[in-house]
């Protein structure tokens, strides 16, 4: 489903990736864990389209197109979602309206037909039960005034309502208390499913153990420096990410190059 | 000295015209108006509170004074009706009253003239206001004060609550010639009393001047609620001048929708004079095209315990000029007063422009001040927050930039009217192709 295959990406002018190689395949779910500034974030906001990242070399493949081509809500009505480290306050604009107008915009892109307030409503009713989530969370404006919390269970409601094929998780664990860190496994595991992956970012075991991967990866100076299953990452937990470090000499020649 | 258009304006017939009927110390004062006018002028380049909006191209203009056939133009309801708002209706039309589409609700408490037809005992409670000089900066106002023949008299009595709004409306319409129209509207809300108000500003393809001073007086404990619409004719100038002056424990709520006019200036001058006195002022200007908006918010706080609240947003986009000052004063013995003033701004368009000055001068030791003033594009993270959800381009602009400026009229407690403004917005600001 996605192949990145030598992903080089400069951010400012600094190299941020330095050649990251990973295949998802559908039904997948894969974590990256890293230390800070490994270029985790950079990974996830290249694969939505941001701007402002360079890529200077390499590919990448999502459903058998070149994903890099593709504007940010071409790649959302493709099925790409990324669940923001950060989700951004909207003042003024209702959840709702901006849910429905987003899910409506990637059906009509995809060809299929717009869905009613009737039928969306249904659908909202739907996954609010699964998620646990409040009604009224549907009447306030996008993530303002939103706990951390609730800004990471709405970005987690988001991604239930769109029902992307590839969902990224960009840290969605961080300042999120134990329940409601179960609370977003739970809606994480009930969207698992055989055509659907997952790439979960995140810095720590924690989230891990209720969203058990099925692939783990080490994201360390702009590389995928050790690959594994999930033992990988209560390796981590216990040795640290010096002992990742230990075990790779960083490439300081291309890091110093212009 | 005088330009061409005070010259124009100042002829010994219009200011006959205006003081046809009036008590003598109306014509005492239009005259005094006038001879002001002649000696000082209109504000020059120098003129700090005239800054953004030169007169220069203005003062060339030779309008003619009032417009004769105002009673016998077409004027279709529909540019003037609102959803909701159903009760006493005054329509001037280039400054003249319109019988035939004007209408006069009666409720208790409530009393209802005006400028033309008033008597000399009807007249005389409004002296004060009408023969009030707000010195050189407002030389429009002077000008209204010498020429203004006609506008609605609006009193309502100590203690009366009248629960239709009232609907003043100014529409300017083209004229054979350019002219130039001033209407004065006087507003007292009563010790105790409550009033809604409507001032809508109207219009069609008209290059003309319109000069409107308003002056609203609310009593101890009164409320007014005002809801002004500014929709002129994007071929006209427009001055306006609102004047509040607040007694103890009165309460001022103002929404501001600005979309219209070639060149709109209006000065906002408020004066919380008794102790607990309260304003909130709520608005946006959207402007296009060339058009050109400054607007003057002058805020006074003068007793005890007084709170202003500011918010406004302003959008511009083509080659719009917006200026938005906002000037609070905290006088000395204000103990107690809370002013908030936030103004934020978005330019769509890289040859747009919006100045914002706040200015907070605070004379009084306890005082709670807060101002924030911004000038911005849209924000990138939130256009990419949206594009991410699969928005397009166009349409997460055009969501975004409409709830930037929908928060200044969120609270609007007409819903009917809530709803018309929000769409009045909406057709003003950038459009996406709808298919």
């Amino acid at each position: 489903m996605l192949k990145i295959e030598n992903l080089h990406v400069r951010v400012a002018g600094k190299e941020i990736l330095k050649g990251v190689s990973l295949e998802v395949n559908a039904g997948e779910v894969h974590a990256i864990m890293g230390p800070n500034g490994a270029g985790k974030s950079t990974l996830g906001n290249v694969i939505a389209g941001r701007e402002g990242y360079d890529v200077t070399a390499g590919t990448i493949e999502y459903a058998g197109r070149n994903l890099l081509e593709l504007e940010p809500e071409e790649r959302a009505a493709a099925g790409v979602f990324l669940a923001f480290q950060y989700p951004v306050e909207i003042p003024g604009v209702n959840n709702t309206y901006f849910l429905r107008t987003a899910l409506n915009a990637q059906r009509k892109h995809r060809g299929e037909p717009e869905l009613d307030s009737m039928q969306f409503l249904k659908r909202v009713r739907e996954k609010l039960a699964v998620l646990h989530l409040k009604d009224e969370l549907l009447h306030r404006a996008v993530n303002e005034g939103f706990s951390g919390g609730e800004k990471k269970r709405n970005e987690i409601f988001q991604m239930a309502l769109l029902e992307p094929r590839l969902a990224i998780l960009d840290e969605t664990d961080s300042g999120l208390d134990i329940d409601a860190l179960k609370m977003v496994a739970d809606g994480v595991n009930a969207m698992r499913a055989p055509e659907r992956a997952f790439v979960v970012i995140t810095h720590y075991q924690r989230l891990l153990d209720y969203i058990v991967p099925d692939y783990v990866h080490v994201l360390a100076d702009g590389r995928i420096v050790e690959s594994g299953d999930r033992t990988l990452a209560h390796k981590l937990e216990e040795h640290g990410y010096a002992w990742i470090a230990e075990r790779h000499v960083p490439d300081t020649i291309s890091a110093g190059a212009a | 000295m005088a330009g061409a258009l005070l010259e124009a304006l100042l002829d010994r017939d219009a200011l006959a015209g205006a003081s046809r009927t009036s008590p003598a110390w109306l014509a005492d004062a239009r005259r005094a108006a006038a001879e002001a006018l002649v000696r000082e002028g209109l504000p020059g380049a120098r003129n700090e509170a005239w800054k953004y909006t030169s007169l220069r191209a203005l003062e060339q203009r030779k309008p003619i004074v009032g417009d004769a056939e105002a009673k016998r133009r077409a004027v279709e309801a529909a540019t003037f009706g609102l959803p909701g708002i159903d009760g006493s209706r005054l329509v001037f039309v280039n400054g003249v009253l319109r019988d035939d589409l004007s209408r006069v609700e009666p409720a208790a408490g409530l009393s209802i003239f005006t400028l033309a037809t008033a008597n000399p005992a009807e007249l005389e409670p409004w002296r004060a206001a009408l023969a009030r000089d707000a010195g050189t900066d407002a030389a429009f106002a002077r000008l209204n004060t010498a020429l203004a023949a006609d506008g609605p008299l609006v009193r309502v009595a100590p203690g009366a609550t009248i629960d239709a709004p009232v609907h003043l409306v100014f529409v300017g319409i083209a004229a054979e010639q350019e002219i130039a129209w001033h209407a004065r509207a006087l507003i007292e809300v009563g010790a105790g009393a409550s009033l809604r108000v409507v001032e809508h500003h109207v219009g069609a393809a008209a290059a003309q001047i319109g000069n409107v001073v308003a002056q609203y007086a609310l009593g101890a404990g009164a409320k007014l609620d005002l809801v002004g619409i500014q929709g002129a004719s994007d071929a006209a100038t427009l001055i306006r001048r609102s004047e509040f002056s607040l007694g103890a424990g009165a309460v001022l709520s103002t929404h501001a929708l600005d979309i219209g006019a070639q060149l709109a200036r209006h000065d906002i001058d408020v004066a919380l004079a008794g102790r607990g006195a309260r304003f909130a002022s709520r608005g946006v200007f959207a402007l296009r095209g060339r058009q050109h908006a400054d607007l003057h918010l002058d805020v006074r706080h003068a007793a005890r315990d007084t709170a202003s609240d500011i918010l406004w947003r302003g959008v511009a986009d083509g080659r719009a000029r917006g200026v938005f000052h906002g000037a609070i004063t905290v006088e000395a013995g204000a103990d107690g007063a809370d002013a908030n003033l936030s103004n934020k701004n978005l330019l769509l368009s890289p040859h747009a422009e919006i100045d914002t000055q706040p200015v907070l001068e605070i004379y009084a030791d306890e005082v709670k001040a807060a101002h924030g003033a911004t000038v911005g594009q849209l924000d990138e993270g939130a256009m990419f927050y949206l594009r991410s959800r699969g928005l397009p381009p166009d349409a997460a602009r055009q969501l975004l930039i409409a709830a930037f400026c929908g928060v200044a009229l969120a609270d609007v407690a007409e819903p009917a009217l809530r709803e018309h403004l929000a769409a009045m917005l909406a057709s003003r600001l950038p459009r996406i192709g709808e298919d």
